[in-house]
């Protein structure tokens, strides 16, 4: 048993790392938002082009051949910088939708009942029904964005519709669903650990350089504890997260997606707090990790759904 | 990322697996929680069954007497022998993980030949003399003073909450040798043996209606100075050695039994009808999650500690911490499982250890002291004032 990474995957994470930092520094995102939050067509290109999307096609067929944990690996990387768009479902239906894992197609993401994000930037939708799965594209895909109303989104990241319905619309079945859930579930839950590392950091920082009666804010026990309450929820979140993209076991992934949305809204919440009022302003990005965290907790398993799934395997 | 076992390592487990299943059903029955004599007697023997197997001081290094497992054996070592329900370990606990690592690490050869093979063979126990009155979490202001006098330190002051101390054959002894260097600075490590003329013990009894530890009072009394381990005035660096170990390993096996007492309150609740109650349900889920990542957490810090070679990191600080609020929140969803008569019931399952687990948040270091500790050395936040 060796639970730590390798050099190959330290390597990877260091390289998504820097690669993010080229392509989406705080001023690209900032001017993202700025433009109504969409998804950007050069960067998903350029992302496409470094092999995000193609990361767990074999190398067969064109893919980079690599795994779960690797998978976990970069977006956690692509939560820490708050990168928008269906990253996930555009990953995960690399195989069926035609351009996906070069990046010259965008895969949605819907789910009945909730809103859809990045509709009108998407070339196909992958609708998860439950355990079943299915990619809706072309003509179907018009007729339902034609159906579909805006919603002022929550997240300035991520632009939002609604759907009168999923149903009705001719589509293509993919195999699998519940393991493209579990999946999902488990990538999003490697964001939301980013989103909580960063949001850690930046109270780490801010405590570290803000003063106040004359010493910085962090030797006062009350934020010092905020802020390892911060670590702690992440590291924890960590070890669960890592552990399921190496065992991809559904009770675990559950836990797994359960306590990282906790970490990603824990720490956003208490980053706020530590910023005090600079942290309720639109300039910090505080809310935005808040929001994305949000919007994430909702997605793909809901924290009610995980809890009863890890119920069911007690006893 | 790799968390599956090697052949060497499942050799080790099945074998362990099966020893345990042929020594368990022998064992006698369990003392009653106030029995100290008929404890003492009962760990000792498990702790010679160990010994007898090969098994005792597993993670130690050879040299001291050890099987010099690697941090993953010792993992498949509390984790096998708790899930068969095997003993704790008891009255050798300070022994075995504070007293006897810290005399390998830093004791002269002739110590660890005095004190380490008895501690082994569950001949002799130890308790732990840190605490004071005034000195618990600042440990570093404790005012025990140890004065020279020929071969001797002549030894007066007052130890709190010393588990084991009422059977104990050795204590671990911190005391203040030098009372003008500041405050971290003049404190040495002590071997005294509990018998010697001077020292009283007094049980304190806990909310729970044990006496788990006591008080203990010293007068004038004599410890030759050849007990004492490391150098005179740097017992504090000796005693850092000795919390990382307990920070960092001692509450593993407790990890897999929390899982398992999560399992009986889902399954108690089920039998009840509680089980309906969707509330309930789902907060025995959320624990699920909790108690599940606390295990890959504990595998993620040993195979940190054995990449790094070495003593368990500051990892332990985030572990403890996580894991001393889920067990007191396990043990509140226990009253839960129970219902509001059963759980005022001192004789029901699980009662009692609502009230123990009331203490995982203050010894061995306070939560708060805990998240001082990871916000200033992890975070590098400044110190406070």
């Amino acid at each position: 048993m060796d639970f730590q990474l390798s050099d190959d995957q330290r390597a990877l994470r260091t390289g998504m790392r820097e690669l993010l930092a080229g392509r989406f520094d705080r001023d690209r995102m900032r001017a993202a938002l700025d433009g109504g939050g969409g998804v950007g067509g050069a960067l998903w290109l350029e992302l496409g082009a470094a092999g995000l999307f193609a990361l767990r096609l074999p190398e067969t067929a064109g893919g980079v051949g690599l795994g779960l944990p690797e998978s976990v690996l970069v977006f956690d990387e692509v939560g820490r910088c708050l990168l928008p768009g269906p990253l996930i479902a555009t990953q995960l239906a690399a195989a069926a939708v035609k351009g996906a894992a070069e990046g010259e197609a965008v895969v949605a993401l819907a789910e009945a009942g909730r809103p859809v994000g990045h509709l009108a930037a998407a070339d196909a939708l992958l609708v998860l029904d439950g355990d079943s799965a299915r990619v809706l594209s072309g003509g179907a895909l018009r007729r339902l964005v034609g159906a579909a109303e805006p919603v002022r989104s929550l997240d300035p990241g991520t632009p939002l519709w609604r759907v009168p319905g999923l149903a009705g619309y001719e589509s293509e079945p993919l195999p699998d669903g519940a393991r493209l859930r579990r999946e999902g579930a488990l990538l999003t839950a490697a964001e939301q650990l980013g989103s909580a590392a960063r949001s850690l950091e930046a109270a780490v920082q801010h405590a570290g350089e803000r003063e106040q009666f004359g010493a910085p804010i962090g030797s006062f026990q009350a934020v010092k504890h905020l802020c390892a309450g911060m670590l702690v929820r992440a590291e924890t979140a960590r070890s669960a997260v890592y552990a399921a993209a190496v065992t991809e076991d559904p009770v675990e992934i559950a836990g797994a997606k359960l306590l990282a949305d906790e970490a990603a809204v824990g720490n956003a919440r208490d980053c706020l707090q530590v910023h005090g009022g600079m942290g309720f302003t639109w300039e910090a990005d505080v809310h935005l990790h808040l929001k994305r965290a949000w919007l994430r907790a909702g997605q793909w398993l809901t924290a009610a759904d995980a809890e009863e799934a890890l119920a069911a395997d007690l006893g | 990322m790799d968390l599956s076992y090697t052949e060497e390592e499942e050799a080790f487990r099945a074998r362990l697996r099966e020893w345990l299943g042929s020594v368990l059903p022998g064992l006698p029955a369990k003392p009653d929680p106030g029995d100290w004599p008929g404890r003492r007697a009962y760990d000792a023997g498990w702790q010679r069954l160990l010994y007898d197997a090969g098994y005792a001081g597993l993670h130690w290094p050879a040299d001291a007497g050890g099987r010099g497992a690697t941090p993953t054996q010792h993992l498949i070592f509390l984790e096998e022998t708790e899930r068969a329900g095997a003993p704790y370990v008891g009255a050798n606990f300070v022994g075995l993980l504070h007293a006897g690592p810290t005399i390998a690490a830093e004791g002269t050869a002739e110590q660890r030949a005095r004190w380490l093979p008895p501690v082994l063979r569950g001949d002799e126990i130890w308790c732990q003399g840190f605490s004071e009155p005034e000195a618990g979490s600042d440990l570093a202001s404790l005012r025990t003073r140890a004065v020279r006098d020929g071969d001797d330190y002549v030894v007066s002051g007052s130890k709190i909450w010393t588990s084991h101390a009422e059977v104990a054959d050795w204590c671990e002894l911190l005391v203040r040798t030098d009372t003008q260097a500041p405050k971290h600075r003049g404190i040495s490590w002590l071997a005294m043996r509990m018998d010697a003329p001077g020292v009283t013990v007094r049980p304190l009894r806990t909310l729970a209606g044990s006496t788990e530890f006591a008080e203990m009072f010293l007068d004038e009394v004599r410890v030759p100075v050849s007990h004492r381990v490391g150098a005179e005035n740097d017992g504090w660096r000796v005693t850092m050695v000795t919390l990382s170990f307990e920070r960092g390993t001692a509450f593993v096996g407790e990890v897999v039994a929390c899982r398992r007492t999560l399992d009986a309150l889902a399954a108690e609740a089920r039998r009840s009808g509680r089980w309906d109650d969707a509330v309930l349900r789902r907060r025995l889920g959320r624990l699920n999650a909790e108690f599940r990542a606390l295990w890959r957490l504990t595998q993620w810090n040993v195979s940190e500690a054995q990449a790094s070679g070495g003593v368990p990191g500051v990892g332990g600080s985030v572990f403890k911490l996580r894991y001393s609020h889920a067990r007191q929140e396990l043990y509140e969803a226990a009253a839960e499982v129970l219902g509001a008569g059963d759980a005022l019931d001192l004789d029901r399952e699980w009662v009692l250890d609502r009230l123990s687990s009331l203490s995982y948040t203050i010894a061995a270091g306070t939560s708060q002291i805990q998240h001082n500790i990871v916000a200033e050395r992890i975070l590098g936040l400044p110190k406070g004032r």
